[in-house]
């Protein structure tokens, strides 16, 4: 007698057995009001980024010297900087960059701390052990030291900074994975699957990692704030994505303690972009840990 | 404890051998030669025989482990070696800045002690009432703002405020006084830094405070001390907030990173000469010894700090050092 054993069904996932993912997402926004707000502000995000080349009345690398540190108006709905630059379509363009290096440094930090931190726990032995190690080592860098020290090597610009600020994130998620993971190994359908022959690859990939995937979005949520503040500093710094192009961060660099008096709107509007983004990554965040794991609600 | 002690100091070894194997490393892959960039500042002809020199002085031309045990007889030896952007001895460019980063520091972390374990404790006590809510709005403000756009608008404030009431803005020194020689001045120089930096640490460690608060309050042993007839004063200090505070000792070692990150940045707004600011401008002026120092530094007090929070942990949790 023949059995085949899909990798659905060793899992444990019966497709009926399962809400939609239209229901759960319904439930998730009638039940979490905060972290509707917080997807709100995360998607006004997303959509000035794209369609920043729309959105944006002005080009925002063109400085216009008759309407320099010009306030508020009609014209110039945030006003303009020391160059004379639109500085609301600054912040438009602003987003693409923050949502850029934000997003891809988040996802692909913590994807390869999800795959690295699953298979610690899964081969166990010498490359747990070593894995432990190296993730010690790196964790005793602060995330903001590390990235300046892989600036210190690569250099500026938009590449640089989404390595600079990875790199210090894959240890970070691994760790939390691999205890997750730990758990999950003991459980018997992990030995099935090695019992029916099944690759370590497949086992990792197709029954560890699906079971790992709520903590995995906690942190995930949670890096790409982390990614878009280092960014900011970064780019404040003189350290990160450079001139012309666009970044919350870099707007903040150009003297706006100077115009304090005169202008303050420099300084306003950039950090609010920033603190508005963080925050409603924060609050999304907040609320899909609760949705994922009672155990750790109001942390 | 003292088994428990030996294994952690041994666990830290390693964990700074690593960290200096990886500095090394990184610092080796900056492309270009480090003594044409050195000699060659501002575009110079830079001549070969003078590069050489500077390769045979600098120790380059040896293999990479006998660079890397060099290195590190030279950090054990407190070698740190000279700084190659301005040639005056790294730990002289350290010692000159450590005060200020030092000072606000510790002035950040007292901040955040005597902001947020009095308001999370009251969150937690007051839950779901405006003032909950209201601590609640303030700690996650405090983690979404950037500490250096936090610096600029309270420089842009003071700025302002001085300007409206005496007709000349008035901007906080930039040189550093001591504490002793000149309270009032010093104080005016490192509060405001100290208050941008501690507003982050204060967000996270009431957050962190308010939820052990909660967690506590609803134990066994609570019910009994109130069933006994208990002051609520009383449990709440002697009982509740003594175990909820465990975590929170935890929070100030792994925040200290944090902390560090917003020194880098709020350094360079308010213009002061630190560590942080010292850090930036060495990765700027492509300085490789006083980078590879100055990280070795940060990484080590990082290592050290987690070190004595894992100790105080135990000493204060005997659950910790007896498993």
């Amino acid at each position: 007698m023949t059995t085949t054993v899909s990798d659905a069904a060793l899992a444990g996932s019966t497709g009926e057995a399962r809400p939609s993912w239209s229901r759960a997402a319904l439930t998730f926004l009638r039940r979490r009001p905060l972290g509707t707000v917080g997807i709100a502000i995360v998607l006004v995000m997303f959509v000035a980024g794209a369609l920043a080349d729309v959105i944006a009345p002005y080009d925002p690398e063109e400085n216009d010297f008759s309407a320099m540190m010009e306030a508020p108006s009609w014209a110039h709905l945030l006003g303009t900087d020391q160059l004379g630059r639109d500085i609301f379509s600054r912040l438009v363009f602003g987003a693409r960059t923050a949502m850029i290096v934000g997003f891809s440094a988040a996802f692909v930090g913590s994807a390869i701390g999800l795959v690295l931190g699953v298979a610690s726990a899964y081969f166990g032995g010498w490359f747990d052990l070593l894995f432990q190690r190296v993730l010690d080592v790196m964790m005793a860098f602060p995330l903001i030291i590390l990235a300046l020290a892989v600036v210190a090597v690569f250099g500026t610009g938009v590449f640089n900074v989404i390595l600079a600020i990875t790199i210090p994130l894959i240890p970070r998620c691994g760790r939390v994975v691999r205890a997750s993971a730990l758990a999950v190994r003991e459980i018997p359908y992990v030995d099935a699957a090695r019992a029916l022959g099944f690759s370590h690859a497949r086992v990792v990939l197709r029954h560890m990692v699906p079971n790992v995937v709520a903590p995995f979005l906690i942190m995930l949520s949670a890096f790409v704030g982390q990614a878009i503040l280092a960014e900011a500093s970064l780019s404040y710094l003189g350290l990160g994505v450079q001139e012309p192009v666009p970044a919350w961060g870099l707007m903040l660099q150009g003297g706006a303690e100077e115009y304090a008096t005169t202008a303050p709107w420099i300084a306003v509007f950039p950090g609010l972009a920033i603190m508005l983004a963080v925050l409603g990554i924060s609050l999304f965040g907040d609320a899909l840990r609760d949705a994922l794991d009672p155990k750790l609600r109001d942390r | 404890m003292h088994r428990y002690v030996v294994k952690r100091l041994l666990l830290a070894v390693p964990t700074l051998l690593g960290a200096a194997a990886l500095v090394f490393v990184l610092l080796r892959l900056v492309p270009g030669d480090v003594c044409v960039i050195r000699l060659g500042s501002g575009g110079a002809h830079v001549d070969p025989a003078a590069v050489a020199a500077c390769r045979e002085t600098l120790g380059l031309d040896d293999p990479w482990p006998v660079q890397f045990l060099d290195f590190l007889w030279n950090y054990i030896s407190l070698d740190f070696g000279n700084s190659m952007w301005s040639g005056n001895p790294v730990a002289h460019e350290i010692a000159v800045r450590l005060p200020v980063s030092l000072q606000i520091a510790i002035l950040a972390t007292i901040i955040a002690i005597l902001f947020a374990i009095p308001l999370g404790t009251i969150s937690a006590l007051r839950e779901n009432t405006w003032l909950d809510h209201a601590v609640r709005v303030i700690a996650i403000a405090g983690i979404a703002t950037p500490s250096f756009w936090l610096g600029i608008m309270s420089l842009v404030l003071v700025l302002d405020i001085t300007y409206l009431a005496t007709g000349k803005a008035w901007m906080p020194p930039i040189d550093y006084v001591p504490l002793w020689q000149d309270p009032v001045r010093n104080l005016s120089m490192v509060l405001l830094p100290a208050l941008t930096v501690g507003y982050r640490y204060s967000a996270v460690t009431m957050r962190l405070t308010r939820s052990a608060m909660l967690e506590v309050m609803r134990e066994d042993y609570i019910r009994t001390a109130r069933s006994k007839g208990l002051l609520e004063q009383i449990i709440v200090n002697r009982h509740a907030l003594k175990n909820a505070l465990l975590p929170v000792v935890t929070l100030i070692g792994i925040e200290f990173a944090f902390l560090i990150g917003g020194l880098v940045v709020t350094e360079q707004v308010f213009n002061l000469n630190g560590i942080g600011r010292l850090l930036v401008l060495a990765v700027q002026n492509q300085d490789n010894t006083l980078t590879q120092a100055l990280v070795m530094l940060i990484v080590a007090t990082f290592v050290f700090t987690n070190l004595v929070v894992d100790l105080l942990y135990a000493w204060l949790d005997p659950r910790i050092r007896f498993s």
